[in-house]
């Protein structure tokens, strides 16, 4: 284990069910509490859904695993309530550099623009963002998990899913409306359903290294292709919080894993990098081997899988764990929207029609970087190196450069849940895009604003001519079943209250800009804070009609959509 | 949209001609692949449609394999 973190050890309890003559029932059990499983236990247990989180383990992860977490990932652990500590705990950085041998070709900056609450990325090891997460689960009520609690069987029928649990002391049997496997690239609820696991495997080994020094190296990511100090291979070099660094080497096909993570072989690897006089110990070496993969589905029936469980990228561009993440954040909603009986068992069918799309993107990106970085054939290499040489002359060819295409947030642009525009926006945030953030004049963010339920965003450019009657409808829409938190967007020097609404204050028309909103427009988002629709002008009926839409109660459109999905 | 042209635009078909094949001059095979893997490279950016480059390709792979058929 690595020397550098003090590994927590969570006890097994014996638990009532236990002792139960028949199987307890639970609305929902969580399989893995990897950061997937707890994101998603977490945020269901915040929507007042009883969770039950079951992990065959009693500590977070080993060893080196992820460490680059996503602004969009960021603001997701915002709403899930250990944001700030993530980031407090974490490196921020922006910044990267491609070298071409020992030559700097370009740098890059991820987050050219200021104005948002989270950074482009923040490094910081997998076993934190499991240990806050678990602290944030022991906060909230009605969620229960269980260490040493191994799923050894999963049995799904038309009304619940059988789930056989074993413990130090024995088996024994639950039963629950949705089980959600995140359990993990080798998971065991995807073989208890025979289902295949099937992609492509890349043959190159890499050699993962995490070391503790102190050094003055800026945060920043640092890639090398064909570096002096490592002939002919990549290496790619992070900073983790704790003065723990990663080093990635590339190795060949064929390297044999066992000499290759020796401390003979690694260490003089490492002082080639880091100069002879950097001192430096070693806290953990692995060699990987990566590969791409996904489930056909993403559900079936009452069992879901989220993260690793239904997809696997190689790790270059960070879309792993920040992916499985933004699973949870789609799912968590919707169960528990069709749990408390405000929408209908369809809308769970747009988890995959929105996720399998995003797992595609992220495996084709991941797959390209990693052909980029490890050309299969002659003419492949030839290409990549007369893109690198170009680079450092031509910026187009920088454009090519391909070290990792970091994750980004996937836009849910053909969701049925999404009501298209009406009228005319140039740019802003697309249906089925997450929210753009903007600073707020009297502190805070927009994006603290949105997320948990259904929220809108009324942009009035002189939030004194709305009407009474209007202000009143948009009371009784956020009233409703389902409510609607509706804030006024106002610019500055325009502030002051509008009736009963909330006003936002738009610090240097940042929010105005980048909602294309300068002529007025509303935004619904659902509560993952994706952009459910948005319009010029606020009517209440249109408003409402996208409102049911995204609840998926709009039973011609989700019906077919299903279908797509599935065929 | 910009599309492929293949219709005869080229002002100096012969210089052309000749600057495509003395720019291999006294290159080894790994070095003119190279040279043609950059001259590609180029071109693709200064058309900027890549859709163009992509159908270029596509012609190209086609006049390629029509040979294996014919031999
Ligand atoms: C070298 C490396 C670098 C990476 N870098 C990044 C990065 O920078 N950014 C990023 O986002 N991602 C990165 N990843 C990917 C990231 O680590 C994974 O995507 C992430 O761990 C997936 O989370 P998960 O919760 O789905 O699965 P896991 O983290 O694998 O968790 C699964 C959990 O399920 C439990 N479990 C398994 N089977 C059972 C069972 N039968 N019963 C009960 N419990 C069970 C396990 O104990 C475990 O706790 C990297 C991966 C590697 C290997």
């Amino acid at each position: 284990m690595p020397k550098s973190y003090r590994y927590p050890v969570y006890p097994y309890r014996r638990s009532a069910d236990q002792d139960a003559s028949s199987p307890a029932h639970h609305p929902v059990i969580v399989v893995g509490a990897g950061p997937v499983g707890l994101s998603m236990a977490v945020d269901l247990g915040l929507r007042g859904i009883a969770t039950l989180l079951l992990d065959e383990d009693d500590t977070v992860s080993d060893g080196s695993r992820g460490i680059c977490f996503a602004k969009r990932t960021l603001e997701i652990f915002d709403r899930l309530g250990v944001g700030d500590r993530i980031v407090e705990k974490g490196v921020t950085w922006n910044k990267g550099k491609v070298y071409s041998g020992d030559r700097l070709i370009y740098a890059f900056d991820l987050l050219p623009e200021s104005g948002h609450k989270r950074p482009a990325f923040v490094n910081i090891q997998q076993y934190y963002i499991e240990d806050y997460l678990i602290e944030r689960a022991g906060e909230i009520d009605g969620l229960d998990v269980r260490w040493k609690n191994r799923v050894i069987g999963v049995e799904p029928d038309a009304d619940g899913v059988t789930v056989t649990v074993e413990t130090p002391e024995g088996d024994y049997t639950l039963k629950c409306d949705y089980l959600i496997a995140a359990d993990g690239a080798k998971s065991g609820v995807r073989d208890f359903l025979g289902l295949p696991f099937e992609g492509r495997s890349f043959e190159e080994q890499f050699l993962i290294t995490d070391i503790v020094m102190s050094a003055d190296f800026p945060a920043e990511r640092r890639f090398w292709f064909n570096p002096a100090f490592h002939d002919g291979q990549s290496a790619l070099l992070h900073r983790q919080p704790d003065d723990v660094w990663r080093i990635d080497l590339q190795l060949d096909a064929d390297a044999d894993r066992e000499a290759e993570g020796s401390p003979e072989r690694t260490i003089p690897r490492l002082k080639a990098i880091l100069g002879e006089d950097q001192p430096f110990e070693v806290d953990w070496t692995s060699v990987y081997r990566f590969r791409c993969a996904r489930l056909e589905h993403f559900r079936e029936g009452r069992v879901f899988f989220v993260g690793d469980a239904a997809h696997i990228v190689s790790p270059f561009g960070a879309r792993g764990g920040n992916a499985g993440i933004q699973d949870a954040d789609n799912l968590a909603w919707k169960i528990a929207a069709v749990l408390e009986r405000k929408a209908p068992e369809a809308l769970l069918a747009s988890y995959e029609a929105e996720r399998i799309p995003a797992a595609d993107e992220n495996i084709r990106y991941s797959a390209r970087s990693t052909d980029f970085m490890t050309p299969k054939s002659r003419v492949n290499r030839i290409f990549r190196d007369a893109v690198l040489d170009l680079a450092e002359r031509f910026a187009f060819a920088r454009r090519m450069v391909n070290s990792g295409r970091l994750s980004t947030p996937s836009v849910y642009s053909d969701s049925p849940l999404n009501s298209p525009d009406a009228e005319d926006f140039l740019s802003g945030i697309p249906p089925g895009a997450a929210a753009a953030d903007a600073p707020l004049k009297h502190g805070g963010w927009l994006i603290d604003h949105l997320g948990g339920g259904f929220a809108g965003l009324w942009f009035a450019s002189d939030p004194g001519e709305i009407d009474a009657a209007r202000a009143s409808a948009l009371e009784r829409l956020a009233a409703g079943g389902l409510p609607i938190r509706v804030f006024v967007v106002a610019p500055e020097g325009a502030e002051g209250a509008v009736h009963d609404l909330p006003v936002l204050v738009d610090r240097g028309g940042l929010a105005f800009e980048r909602y294309d909103a300068s002529g007025g427009a509303f935004y619904l988002f659902r509560p993952d804070q994706h952009v459910a629709a948005r319009f010029r002008r606020l009517e209440i009926e249109p408003v409402n009609g996208a409102l049911a839409r995204a609840l998926g109660r709009d039973k011609s459109r989700s019906d077919t959509d299903a279908r797509t999905a599935h065929g | 949209m910009a599309e492929l042209s293949s219709d005869d635009r080229l002002d100096r078909p012969d210089d052309l001609y000749a600057a495509l094949t003395d720019a291999h001059e006294g290159l080894s095979e790994e070095e003119s692949t190279a040279l043609d893997a950059r001259v590609i490279l180029l071109l693709a950016n200064h058309i900027g449609a890549a859709g163009v480059t992509i159908e270029a390709l596509r012609q190209a792979r086609e006049s390629v394999l029509a040979h294996r058929e014919d031999g």
